[in-house]
């Protein structure tokens, strides 16, 4: 019975042996790392392990298929193709990181594409400020989703669901008959999304400026931890890290290079991943995020802004769809009817789940887009290269994106069993 | 820090902390609570006893800020106060920890402890964060395995611990436990309790609700019962028996709950009464 217990039992004391916060701490090596980090998967956290696996397990088929596939022209290909795309994933892991949907970031990107163009090439106007329109009516449009949700209380899903249809008849609507506008290939924006590419000093100095930034913060993080008596990572950790990003970009870049090289759209990508990433694991914003999306009753109550927070995710969401919608109206240099149409609204969505996004809300990372996008852009890639049409592309599309969701499900069943949901 | 405050083991030299005067509250035709009085002082830990319906969450939302009584004062330290949302019991020092304990199971436990207040600087200051996660948790010598661990990865008592933990950030003076034992084992039920006797050393008021007479027992110092929506007594819980306080909760020596203790009593001769009474009580709370 509980009632001796209660008053006997001495109950841990700061200095108990067993008590880890008593444990003095030691820097963590390459070892404890693993060893942590084995465990985690074991209890169903499973992080972007699966999705690099599944791109290797992707990029061998392939290459075994069509030799073509990783040569240095057809990965430069595929570098610049998955950034539209990838984008609009961009934004959708923010709203599924805070446990919402948005099924019309296609018709958000091609209605961005349209007014880009109708403002740009029949209005005439200076292409930033065609740029800046089109974000801000699509940041208006997330707004409008969020008011929707916040105050009427309508589930994300349907709200988005009218946004896919009524979007597109705008777009349409927009395009007026002709149906298509194509912009000048002289235009800056046709130029950066298909002809500038780095040039490789500049991309290797990159490549070395990330490496020693990324060991740079490591080491000031480690020592800040370390003065204040925390475990903290060692400097061999820090270091082997660093060198890992530097061969690996490295030879990545020296391989794109003996083609046309670094597209700066793909930094320009790079960059957006980057800084979502820091957003999402470095602020005050980035942690409110992650609480709404696994808790939102225990966010309102901790004083998160939840309303806020979600018209946040959802203005982000179709800002970044559309900024995909004006990337990809460049790279094809026209914006026409079917701009955003087909398959885009889902390969995006497929993109953030199958990086490692959890459709319930509340874990994913900001690369879980890129390496997401990368996966669907190597089967579409690799499937044309071998002269296979759109129906297998779909289907095989359709199976990798179904796996990835019973990946999702099934390693929640398994926190759950190991405590960890 | 909630540190600085004095440590008083027994009764605060102010008198009572928070008092309640004649608090009524009816919710359309049902009278909840009908001129409720109640005190907590500083450094004591009162258990809110009482059966189902008879207005202990009624009292415990008034409190917190959830509902707004109809009737009655609320006195906090020497001023009258009206408690007119969460926000204001928040600042002026009542803390409430629900049963369902709030928490984010997919963050970890620093950021569960500083959700909403988090500490920063130009960027986040995780390491302050952390330190403090850990002075605070060290404190209340919790047994938490790592405060980087997901709070999925705790147990109920684990959980509840954090629970707790979070509303001393804000430096209450009050805190309130809504069932903090309930659903939980018997080792981590013992490590809850021993968390309340340190909240008193650290000179909180404590008011805990609870069905279970053992831990009333183990821990509180007083023990106020409601019944129907009015006082039932303000008991002595050192100098109460089990029956005793089963009685002021049916309202009736001669009960479904005393009739089973007197069976027990008669076939195991009289030894461990309170024991067969506890058992018999908890069986019928849940």
């Amino acid at each position: 019975m509980t009632e001796p217990a209660a008053v006997t039992n001495p109950g841990p004391r700061p200095d108990d042996p067993l008590s880890p916060l008593g444990q003095k701490p030691r820097p963590a090596g390459a070892r404890d790392r693993l060893r942590a980090a084995s465990g985690r998967l074991r209890g169903g956290d499973l992080g972007l392990l699966p999705v690099l696996a599944g791109l290797v397990v992707i990029w061998v088929v392939m290459q075994i298929l069509d030799p073509l596939f990783l040569s240095s022209a057809n990965l430069t290909n595929l570098a610049l193709e998955s950034v539209p795309v990838g984008v609009i994933a961009l934004g959708v892991v923010c709203v599924l990181l805070v446990g919402q949907i948005d099924l019309s970031v296609g018709s958000i990107s091609g209605l961005g594409a349209a007014v880009l163009a109708v403002l740009f090439v029949d209005r005439g106007l200076p292409a930033w400020l065609a740029v800046a329109v089109a974000l801000a009516l699509a940041g208006l449009i997330g707004w409008l989703y969020a008011q929707v949700h916040n105050r009427i209380g309508v589930p994300s899903f349907v709200i988005t669901l009218g946004g896919l249809l009524g979007f597109l008849g705008v777009q349409l609507w927009i395009l007026g008959p002709k149906g298509s506008i194509n912009l000048p290939f002289d235009s800056g924006l046709v130029t950066f999304a298909q002809l500038h590419f780095l040039p490789p000093w500049l991309a290797y100095t990159l490549v070395a400026a990330g490496a020693v930034v990324l060991y740079a913060t490591g080491a000031a993080r480690a020592s800040e931890r370390r003065r204040a008596g925390l475990a903290a990572a060692s400097r061999r950790l820090l270091a082997g890290r660093s060198l890992a990003l530097l061969a690996g970009l490295g030879a990545a870049v020296w391989y794109l290079n003996r083609d046309r090289g670094v597209g700066w759209m793909f930094v320009f990508f790079l960059a957006l991943v980057l800084a979502l990433h820091y957003v999402l694991s470095r602020t005050a914003f980035g942690k409110s995020m992650y609480a709404v999306g696994g808790n939102l009753e225990a966010a309102r109550r901790a004083g998160v802004n939840v309303k806020a927070v979600l018209t946040t995710a959802f203005v982000l969401c179709a800002t970044l769809a559309c900024v995909g919608g004006v990337l990809s109206a460049a790279r094809l240099a026209a914006a026409n009817q079917s701009s955003g149409g087909g398959d885009v609204n889902l390969n995006a969505i497929a993109a953030a789940v199958i990086g490692g996004t959890s459709l319930f809300g509340g874990r994913g990372t900001a690369f879980a887009a890129l390496l997401g996008v990368l996966v669907i852009q190597s089967i579409s890639s690799g499937l044309t290269l071998l002269n296979l049409d759109s129906a297998y592309r779909f289907m095989v599309t359709g199976g990798v994106l179904l796996l990835a969701v019973s990946l999702d499900a099934v390693a929640r069943r398994s926190r759950v069993s190991h405590g960890r949901a | 820090m909630p540190a600085d405050s004095p440590p008083s083991p027994h009764e605060g030299p102010g008198g009572p902390l928070l008092s309640l005067r004649g608090i009524s509250k009816s919710f359309g035709a049902v009278a909840a609570l009908t001129d409720v009085d109640l005190d907590v002082a500083a450094g004591r830990v009162v258990a809110l006893v009482g059966d189902n319906g008879a207005g202990k969450s009624t009292l415990v939302k008034i409190l917190s800020g959830v509902h707004r009584p109809d009737a009655g004062t609320i006195g906090f330290g020497a001023e009258t106060v009206a408690i007119t949302s969460p926000a204001t019991a928040q600042r002026l020092g009542i803390a409430t920890v629900f049963q369902d304990l709030a928490l984010c199971e997919n963050l970890n436990v620093v950021e569960n402890l500083f959700l909403g207040r988090e500490l920063r600087g130009l960027r986040l200051d995780e390491v302050g964060m952390e330190v403090r996660s850990r002075a605070l948790l060290g404190e209340l010598s919790a047994k938490i395995p790592s405060v980087r661990v997901p709070v999925a990865a705790l147990s109920g008592g684990q959980r509840q611990t954090v629970a707790i933990a979070r509303t001393l950030l804000g430096d209450p003076k009050v805190i309130i436990l809504d069932e903090p034992t309930a659903a939980l084992g018997v080792a981590q039920t013992a490590e809850v309790l021993n968390l309340i006797e340190r909240l008193r050393e650290r000179g909180l008021g404590v008011l805990m609700v609870s069905h279970n007479m053992a831990d009333v027992r183990a821990v509180a110092d007083t023990v106020a019962v409601l019944r129907l929506g009015r006082n039932n007594g303000v008991l002595d819980a050192a100098g109460t028996t089990a029956s005793q306080l089963v009685a002021a909760i049916t309202g009736a020596a001669d009960n479904v709950v005393s009739r089973r203790a007197g069976r027990d009593r008669a076939t195991a001769d009289g030894t461990e009464s309170a024991y067969g009474a506890g058992a018999a009580q908890q069986g019928e709370a849940s």
